[in-house]
C-alpha cells in the first residue's frame, strides 16, 4: 500500500493564479521586487513522505498545519529539454499529494523548516494511468477536514499547465523516472490540527486521507 | 579509508584508494585515469547551506542570517570528479563554490551538537556552481540557479570520519587554470558542522546517505568554457571539473 516515490518530489510555488494574485502589489516590493519569471520549485525530501492513511505529525510549536492539495505528476521517462507539445508523453500517471506546511508568510527564502518536517508529504500510492486522465488541466480539487468541505478549486486555474511546467523545468533540469512534480497548491489552503482528519480528492485521479496527530515531543 | 564509486570496464564499482591507484572491490587495481569517477556515494537528501561564511556573505552584500539559509537539491545536479559542467552561453556570471560535504551515516533525529559527529559517515569535496543571472527573490536561491543538471560536483573520495579528526579546521582552496582564486578555512563557518546537524535533525530526520554541503568562503569568480576548476580541501580531496559551453551539449542559439 505504501509506495514512496522512486525519485525526487518537486513542488511548484505560486502556480495557482489566485495564490499569486493574493500577494497583490507585494510581488513588486522588497524582498521580491518582481513576480516570479521561471517556475519556482522546492523539494519535499524523503523524510516527508508517508502513505495514504499514515498520520501527519503536528510539531509542538505549530498550532495548525496548512493542507496543500496538489496534483502529483509521476514522470515515466527521462525528460530533458522537452517541448510543450510532447510534454505529456513523459508522464506515467497522476496521483494525489498533500503538500503540508507550517503556515508562513514569506516566500523569500526556502522554507525547509516549514515544509520539510517528517511526514509532511503524504502521497497516494494509487497512480492513475495517464491514459485515464485525458486532460490534467481541468481537474476539480477538493479538501475535506473531518468530512466537511473546506476548499474547492480546479487545475484549470494553474498559471503554468502541467505540460508547460514540464517544458519550462526540463529546460534547466532533467526529470527522471519516478520523480513526482507537484503542479501547485491553491490559495487559501485549509488549516487542520492534531486530532482532525484531512482528505484530498482530485477528480479522476483519486483520494488521499490522513489523520493529524500531535508529534511525540520526546520521540 | 577513502572510497570511490567508478565506472570501469562496463560496470559500476566501489573502489578504495591504494597507493595512488584504485582497488576495485572485485580485486582489480586500476589507475585513476582509467575510470570514470561518479559521486562517491549515492545520496538520499541533498542539503545545502547558503551564506555560511561571514566573508562570503559580505562579498555578496548580505547581512548575517537569523537562521541558517538551507536549501535542497535533486540528484540531477550531481556529477563526479573530472566531469564536465555546462555554462549556458547567455550567462554572464557563473561561479564555483568549494564546500566541505558532510555525509550522514545513520538515522539522526534531535541530535545534540555534542553527539553530532557520531552520525557522520565521512566527508567529501563539493563544487556547487551557481549561475547568478537566474537568481530570483522567490525561495532564493531558486532551483534554476542551484539545481541545474551537472552543476554540483562531488568527490573524488568519501573519506571516513576517522581520517578527518577536526573537520572544523581544514583549509579550502580553489584554483582556476592553476591560479588560486579562493582560499578559506572551515573554522570560519558561521554555523559549524555539529550545530548544523543539531539544527537540521531538530525538525527533519536525517538518514544514511544524506549529505550537507556546508557553504563556501569568499573568492568566487566567473568561470568560462575551457576552464579547469579544482576545488580542494585539506585531508579530504582534490576535485577537478571542466567548464564547457552549450555547443558540447548540443545547444546553441541557432538550435
Amino acid at each position: 500500500m505504501q509506495a514512496p516515490p522512486r525519485g525526487t518530489v518537486y513542488g511548484t510555488l505560486l502556480n495557482y493564479r489566485g495564490a499569486l494574485d493574493a500577494l497583490g502589489d507585494a510581488v513588486h516590493k522588497p524582498p521580491y521586487k518582481a513576480p516570479p519569471k521561471a517556475p519556482v520549485l522546492y523539494i519535499k525530501p524523503a523524510n516527508t513522505w508517508i502513505g495514504d492513511g499514515a498520520p501527519i505529525p503536528v510539531p509542538s510549536d505549530a498550532k495548525a498545519l496548512q493542507m496543500g492539495a496538489a496534483l502529483g505528476v509521476v514522470i515515466g521517462r527521462t525528460a530533458c529539454r522537452v517541448p510543450i507539445e510532447a510534454a505529456l508523453d513523459y508522464v506515467a500517471g497522476y496521483t494525489v499529494v498533500n503538500d503540508v506546511s507550517v503556515p508562513h508568510d514569506s516566500y523569500y527564502r526556502p522554507s525547509i523548516r516549514f515544509k520539510c518536517r517528517d511526514g509532511f508529504c503524504p502521497i497516494s500510492a494509487r497512480i492513475a494511468d495517464r491514459a485515464r486522465v485525458p486532460n490534467p488541466d481541468t481537474l476539480a480539487v477538493r479538501v475535506f477536514v473531518d468530512g466537511a468541505p473546506r476548499q474547492e478549486n480546479t487545475t484549470a486555474n494553474l498559471i503554468r499547465s502541467t505540460a508547460r511546467l514540464i517544458a519550462d523545468i526540463t529546460e534547466f533540469m532533467t526529470l527522471s523516472v519516478g520523480d513526482v512534480l507537484l503542479t501547485g497548491v491553491p490559495e487559501n489552503a485549509p488549516l487542520a490540527h492534531a486530532g482532525q482528519r484531512v482528505a484530498i480528492e482530485i477528480e479522476g485521479v483519486g483520494r488521499l486521507e490522513n489523520p493529524l496527530v500531535a508529534e511525540d515531543p520526546a520521540g | 579509508m577513502k572510497r570511490a564509486r567508478v565506472a570501469y570496464s562496463g560496470a559500476i564499482h566501489e573502489a578504495t584508494a591504494a597507493g595512488g591507484k584504485l582497488r576495485l572491490e572485485d580485486g582489480r587495481t586500476v589507475s585513476e585515469d582509467a575510470v570514470v569517477w561518479l559521486p562517491p556515494f549515492q545520496p538520499r537528501t541533498i542539503i545545502a547551506l547558503g551564506l555560511n561564511y561571514a566573508d562570503h556573505a559580505k562579498e555578496l552584500a548580505f547581512n548575517a542570517q537569523e537562521e541558517p539559509l538551507v536549501f535542497l537539491k535533486g540528484p540531477n545536479a550531481l556529477v563526479g570528479h573530472r566531469a564536465q559542467t555546462r555554462r549556458p552561453d547567455d550567462a554572464t556570471f557563473m561561479h564555483y563554490e568549494c564546500e566541505l560535504a558532510v555525509v550522514i551515516g545513520k538515522p539522526a533525529r534531535r541530535v545534540p551538537r555534542t553527539a553530532a559527529y557520531d552520525y557522520v559517515a565521512g566527508y567529501t569535496v563539493a563544487n556547487d556552481y551557481a549561475i547568478r543571472d537566474y537568481l530570483e527573490n522567490w525561495y532564493r536561491p531558486n532551483l534554476r540557479v542551484k539545481n541545474r543538471d551537472g552543476c554540483t560536483a562531488l568527490g573524488p573520495w568519501l573519506v571516513d570520519r576517522s581520517k578527518v579528526p577536526d573537520p572544523m579546521r581544514l583549509a579550502l582552496r580553489t584554483t582556476v587554470n592553476g591560479k588560486v582564486t579562493q582560499q578559506g578555512n572551515t573554522r570560519d563557518m558561521i554555523s559549524d558542522v555539529p550545530f548544523l546537524i543539531e539544527y537540521l535533525s531538530g525538525f527533519m530526520t536525517l538518514d544514511a546517505g544524506d549529505v550537507i554541503l556546508t557553504g563556501t568562503p569568499e573568492g568566487v569568480v566567473n568561470v568560462m568554457p575551457g576552464d579547469e576548476v579544482v576545488t580542494e580541501i585539506e585531508g579530504v580531496g582534490r576535485l577537478v571539473n571542466h567548464i564547457v559551453g552549450d555547443a558540447a551539449f548540443g545547444r546553441s542559439e541557432k538550435g
